[in-house]
């Protein structure tokens, strides 16, 4: 309801229509203009000293490496938005791809039966660590920290307990398995280049993650319980719930690149994964997300692993030795860390 | 005055008290907030003020005895019940999210979607067009509805925040310190759309430490003091000076200034000449 309040200062005529004011400002403001600008900078860096990335098939492989990171990058994301971090995100890709292999093989069953209990068991594991975090309110670096370590233990422990190996059994010849690759690992021939199917499945997901945040009451609630969660309780927010869930979605992108690379490779090693979590988080950070919450992009996240994917295999196209690999990452995330950060200022000094 | 008495109270409290553990915060409050009144809770820091408004706005249940609202017996478990009955209250942090724009916050925890599911999405436009409206309504013109919360200024903010309760059906609006961390200028801002809540006929009451604010706009004036009632009087029974003595501590202030006249003072010098000119001053003033 409205109530009618003729305040100290009534307005004389009507009030104007809201303003719709499209500037170089509004532009320059948004989260990830920063991330967009280093992904220039690297892609014209890289674009000029290896000729061989500039073709469209190599471009292919750069999108494959940025969507495997991206698709867990823009759950990492609305996470970080939510005001939290999940540092047990890069071994749950690992649990899952696990669990549906080990249960699938031990078991006998149709791939498909693997898949959904991996589902269950990484929507799951999300569960706790936000369960862990509201019921005691510690901060999520120790919760998932936790669950991090606990995580690993349990990959190498049950795999070598179960199947004697430190990798599970090759299950290509199963039941469903074929279609379960159609869905998860296939590839598009588009002429002569080869496209992965996560790449579309990266961009439909980064494009619901956009119209979630932006254009729906849940994105609100996302913005409001990682920027300023007691207000947003006062105002009757579901906090705890929000940020559950959020556990729960970087759970489920866990599962499906867990599902990728079950297929992708027929077979998973049980110590995969550890450091993962970091790549996800730095890609979120590029794109413009707060390490203290309340800020950031879906969008940006993608742009964000799409400068890891550049860089990862502009260095192998480079020719250059690939023990460097990880010092350039660092520099990157430093320089699109201070890009960001200038740009916005520039943008509030207007 | 712009006095429309009521018959019955919005909000009454008939000596209410309470107790946390061995403490009691409270006792013997006895208030009756009108509609189109402001009612003053005055009182120096741990005097019960926030222990009042949190029994009024259902934060805490009172111990002794009876709170109507509407004149009818009421307890609140949840501060959601009081707000279904129109007893809004804009806290101190105003429950705003500061990065994120000024519709969003208007509508946070009350948005409005559209569409059916999976594709409900929030009516974007309708929602800021209202928020724009309503601010309007209170005077405050934003260059951009979009900017955020965080860099408005402080009344603005209050004023969002007031704004906001409004729209959303409060009949009854509590303010807690709204102006304790404004300058002049910010403050007169807050001071003139609690006036235009009154005008609109909801019942504010309005909670201060700071005497010459609440005398500005109050209707009702209740001074609190160690959790008792030191003075509750209408505005007509009262000037500013009688309401800042009892804000100052009233009756144990006049003791001490009595004891303080008895006393000879050592001799110190110039201190001794500063000490005696603001014994004198505060003389006059009271």
């Amino acid at each position: 309801m409205s109530t009618t309040l003729i305040g100290p200062t009534p307005p004389a005529t009507p009030p104007a229509p809201v303003r719709k004011t499209i500037s170089v400002r509004k532009f320059l403001v948004r989260p990830e203009v920063g991330s967009l600008v280093g992904a220039i900078v690297v892609c014209v860096l890289f674009f000029a000293i290896a000729p061989p990335i500039r073709s469209a098939a190599s471009f292919a492989t750069v999108l494959y490496a940025s969507s495997t990171v991206g698709i867990m990058a823009v759950a990492v994301a609305l996470l970080m938005i939510g005001g939290e971090f999940d540092l047990s995100a890069g071994v749950a890709v690992t649990t899952a791809a696990l669990t549906a292999a080990i249960f699938s093989f031990q078991l006998s069953t149709n791939v498909w039966v693997g898949v959904l209990v991996a589902l269950v068991v990484a929507l799951g594991v999300g569960w706790i660590n936000g369960y862990l975090l509201v019921r005691t309110n510690l901060p999520s670096f120790l919760v998932t920290l936790s669950t991090f370590l606990m995580l690993q233990g349990i990959n190498l422990a049950v795999t070598k307990t179960i199947t004697g190996g430190v990798a599970t059994r090759d299950i290509s010849d199963m039941a469903g398995f074929d279609q379960a690759r159609n869905i998860f690992a296939s590839e598009l021939h588009l002429g002569s280049v080869n496209l992965k199917i996560t790449v579309l499945w990266w961009l439909l997901f980064v494009a619901i993650a956009t119209f979630v945040l932006l254009r729906t009451t849940i994105g609100n609630w996302i913005f409001a319980s990682g920027g300023n969660a007691a207000g947003a309780l006062a105002v009757g927010v579901p906090v705890k719930r929000t940020k559950i869930g959020l556990f729960m979605l970087v759970g489920f992108a866990a599962w499906f690149v867990g599902m990728h690379l079950l297929f992708a490779f027929n077979t998973v090693q049980s110590g995969e994964g550890v450091g993962n979590e970091f790549l996800y988080i730095i890609a979120a950070v590029i794109g413009g997300c707060l390490l203290t919450g309340g800020y950031g992009s879906a969008i940006g996240s993608a742009i964000g692993a799409f400068i890891f994917g550049v860089t990862t295999q502009g260095i192998v196209y480079a020719d250059w030795n690939p023990d460097w690999f990880k010092f350039f990452l660092g520099a990157t995330l430093l320089l699109a860390t201070l890009v960001n950060t200038w740009v916005r200022r520039q943008a509030d000094r207007r | 005055m712009t006095t429309t008495q009521s018959a019955v109270p919005v909000v009454e409290l008939e000596s209410v008290g309470k107790s946390y553990g061995a403490i009691r915060a409270l006792r013997g409050i006895s208030v009756s907030v009108r509609s189109g009144e402001v009612t003053c809770i005055l009182g120096d820091n741990g005097a019960g003020k926030s222990t009042l408004i949190k029994i009024v706005a259902g934060l805490h249940a009172h111990d002794e005895g009876i709170y109507r609202v509407d004149g009818k017996e009421t307890r609140f478990a949840t501060p959601r019940q009081a707000l279904d009955l129109g007893i809004a209250t804009v806290y101190q942090d105003l429950a705003m999210v500061p990065l994120m724009p000024v519709w969003r916050n208007f509508f946070l925890g009350s948005e409005i979607s559209t569409g059916f599911r999976p594709f409900r999405q929030l009516a974007v436009h309708r929602m800021r067009e209202t928020a724009d409206i309503e601010l309007r309504k209170m005077g405050i013109e934003l260059k951009d509805i979009d900017q955020p919360v965080g860099t408005l200024s402080g009344g603005q903010r209050q004023c969002v925040a007031i704004a906001r309760a409004i729209h959303f059906g409060a009949r009854v609006l509590i303010l807690d310190e709204p102006t304790a961390a404004l300058g002049v200028k910010q403050s007169g801002v807050v001071l003139k759309y609690i006036t235009a809540a009154r005008d609109a006929g909801l019942a504010v009451i309005f909670i201060t430490h700071n005497p010459h604010h609440a005398f500005i706009v109050g209707d009702q004036f209740a001074v609190l003091a160690r959790g008792e009632l030191e003075l509750r009087a209408p505005r007509a029974e009262l000037t500013l000076q009688q309401l800042t003595h009892h804000m100052a501590g009233g009756a144990e202030l006049d003791a001490l200034k009595h004891e303080l006249k008895r006393t000879d003072l050592p001799d110190m010098g110039p201190l001794h000449v500063r000490t005696v000119a603001v014994a004198a001053r505060s003389d006059v003033s009271l």
